[in-house]
């Protein structure tokens, strides 16, 4: 027999459940959105392919391993240090060569998403990383 | 610090911001310094100066509905508007206006591809698409038509288009305005106006015939400030099914003036694609004797120390877009026109490869001779590998090129009008103590339009003081370059806000009659002059007093 505690303990661990997943999803799914506006609005200079007239690496990518020499990958999507600050201080006022992006074309919602997916590409390439040693 | 429109009272802009909101809604117009700061020129010469050109607010309509409603509340309040597509035209100014104040109608929201048609070859666009949006739809789709890109593709087909933008394919689709073909405008007024056949209201070929019946304004909406343009046409150039390259090399200076004309006849029949010049005389830059024969235009010493070097003066590389038979028949015929020009014209097969090519194959050039050709938008392929250029690099790690600006005057189409604008670029550069980058002589054209040249002077502007008094100079000796080009005939294309009025000073034919003619227009189209004020040289009345003011 259940006892009333054991229901409420039961319903309890349910709810915690459905909102664990709940949350999974949300956070699952900022990720994937922000996969997709990171292929669109960044990757066309911060992605991993090969650059123009020669240059072995796109631009971004390449201004990043000029300035941090191995110290910081030079990959975006390999970085572990882009929370949503980070991230929107970049992006409002630009960098060197990289001009500031209008809330038009990113908003600060994309910034929450691109943060979620940086977090998740990093641990994804650290991972590989691992894998390969 | 906020800035206000000019003559635009407090009480009177808060009032229109207001309005701003309730038509687009608020979450959707910016008014903070912090908001504003992407409205401002990234490259600007005059950043932080009390010029600079920054907005007082920016709006972001997503729909024509809200352009007319953000129109109609300007004339109301007579603030001028500045409108951006992506707002990427940077090199001619990025998102910045023409008057520090406007508020910067941002249609990046307007962001739908209409129409992508691969039977007919044509698109419909809003100004928000970019040519990498554009792109991405076609290959989505799966659709058989290629994007004509210029080098950065983060720019839209209507931004690019408007301030007469070029490509690289067909010369055809090279010229973006030229292959424009039917566009929507928000007029001044607020009402809407479509251009060619869009004008009939049952039409079933608006961007199939662009000039309509009777006179056709659309050309007023290029480098203009008419209107503001919500949708436009473009003519798409069919997918090939091969692209294959040549080069041709010839060993005299004067060879130039028949590789020219051999060229144009090749582009005007529509056999080549966009033909690459270049010189073949750079690896003696290092050879003070051959610096002082170019810098002389010895033609007989620079002709004598080429043949001793084995180096060919000049060379084109040719591209060719068909059919794999078609295009090799191309090459063969080309090799023949070329053969009976220049009997000493010697040829190099390029690459062969079925279209689309690769990922491997655009990026890695596998030409037997040292190719110039920027693979990616030969492909139609828009990107931002162009970047490298303002960008930090291994010999400037710790700097960008602040300054990064575009100016290029027009060039007729000859050997013969290269080899002048050659020497009067030399003498401009003597003139004004500004040392070209390299010796003029051996400057090649870029023929990004179809039916002129392009060619820089040669001054190097870029990475130097960028101190603002430094800044101030370098804009100050663009100004006399454009001043002193213009003397023998030469005139810019494009600019940013900060020298149209002294690009426009140049086309000052019978006492400026184009420019008064435009400013008349403008004055019946646009009485309050909210559109715009001051693009390309054209001010209205209402402004007209700031006329030079940048200098």
């Amino acid at each position: 027999m259940i006892t009333a505690r054991q229901l409420a303990q039961a319903i309890a661990f349910a709810v915690l459940s459905l909102g664990f997943a709940a949350s999974s999803m949300a956070q699952q799914s900022a990720a994937q959105r922000g996969n997709a506006k990171f292929q669109h609005s960044c990757a066309p200079c911060h992605g991993a392919g090969v650059g123009d007239d020669g240059h072995a690496m796109l631009p971004g990518t390449d201004a990043l391993r000029i300035k941090y020499r191995g110290t910081l990958p030079a990959l975006l999507e390999e970085r572990t240090d882009l929370t949503a600050p980070v991230l929107k201080t970049f992006l409002r006022h630009g960098s060197f060569s990289m001009p500031p992006f209008r809330q038009t074309e990113v908003t600060d919602a994309d910034i929450q998403d691109l943060a979620a997916y940086l977090a998740e590409s990093s641990k994804a390439a650290a991972a590989k990383s691992q894998r390969g040693r | 610090m906020a800035i206000l429109p000019p003559g635009v009272s407090q009480q009177q802009f808060d009032a229109a911001v207001r309005q701003f909101k309730e038509a687009v809604g608020p979450e959707w117009v910016f008014t903070s310094e912090e908001e504003l700061h992407p409205y401002r020129d990234h490259f600007s010469y005059i950043k932080d100066q009390p010029n600079e050109l920054i907005p007082s607010a920016a709006v972001g309509p997503n729909s024509v509905e809200q352009v007319q409603a953000v129109v109609r509340t300007a004339n109301q309040y007579k603030i001028p508007l500045y409108a951006i597509s992506t707002g990427k035209n940077f090199a001619y100014g990025g998102p910045s206006p023409n008057v520090r104040g406007s508020v910067t109608v941002d249609l990046k929201r307007m962001n739908r591809v209409l129409e992508v048609n691969d039977k007919r070859f044509y698109a419909l666009v809003e100004p928000g698409v970019s040519y990498i949006d554009l792109y991405r739809y076609i290959q989505d789709h799966g659709l058989k038509v290629w994007v004509d890109t210029p080098d950065p593709g983060w720019g839209s087909p209507i931004g690019n288009s408007l301030d007469h933008g070029i490509g690289y394919t067909m010369g055809f689709y090279r010229d973006h305005f030229g292959a424009h073909c039917g566009m929507e405008v928000v007029l001044p007024n607020g009402e809407i106006m479509r251009t060619g056949m869009g004008a009939l209201p049952e039409s079933k070929s608006w961007q199939e015939y662009k000039h309509g019946f009777g006179p056709d304004p659309a050309g007023l909406f290029g480098q203009g400030n008419f209107g503001i343009v919500t949708k436009m046409g473009f003519r798409l150039m069919p997918q090939p099914e091969h692209w294959r390259t040549g080069a041709v090399m010839v060993p005299k200076r004067q060879d130039l003036i028949p590789l020219v004309d051999t060229v144009n006849y090749l582009t005007d029949l529509a056999i080549i694609g966009e033909p690459w010049y270049g010189n073949g005389l750079t690896p003696l830059m290092g050879n003070t004797e051959f610096r002082d024969a170019a810098n002389a235009f010895n033609e007989t010493a620079l002709d004598a120390q080429a043949a001793a070097a084995k180096l060919h003066s000049w060379q084109v590389e040719l591209q060719f877009y068909g059919s794999e038979r078609t295009t090799q028949s191309n090459w063969e015929y080309a090799k023949e026109l070329m053969a009976r020009a220049i009997p000493s014209a010697r040829f190099m097969d390029g690459e062969s490869f079925k279209v689309p090519l690769t990922r491997e194959q655009i990026s890695k050039s596998t030409t037997p001779y040292r190719s110039n050709m920027r693979r990616n938008i030969t492909q139609g392929v828009p990107g931002l590998g162009i970047w490298w250029m303002p960008s930090r690099s291994e010999q400037n790690p710790n700097a960008w090129d602040e300054t990064h600006i575009g100016l290029f005057s027009l060039i007729g189409r000859s050997g013969d009008a290269i080899f002048q604008a050659q020497r009067d670029f030399a003498a401009v550069s003597k003139r004004l103590e500004m040392p070209s980058l390299f010796p003029n002589a051996i400057q090649t054209p870029v023929n990004w339009y179809q039916f002129a040249f392009i060619m820089g002077n040669g001054f190097g502007l870029g990475r130097g003081d960028t101190s603002p008094e430094g800044k101030k100079q370098a804009a100050a000796n663009l100004r006399r370059v454009l001043a002193e080009n213009a003397k023998v005939g030469y005139g810019d294309y494009r600019a940013p806000p900060m020298l149209q009025d002294d690009v426009a000073e140049q086309y000052s034919f019978n006492n400026h009659v184009l420019r008064r003619f435009n400013e008349t227009l403008k004055d019946a189209i646009d009485p309050n002059g909210i559109i715009m004020p001051g693009r390309a040289g054209v001010w209205p009345a209402a402004y007209r007093s700031l006329r030079g003011s940048l200098r």
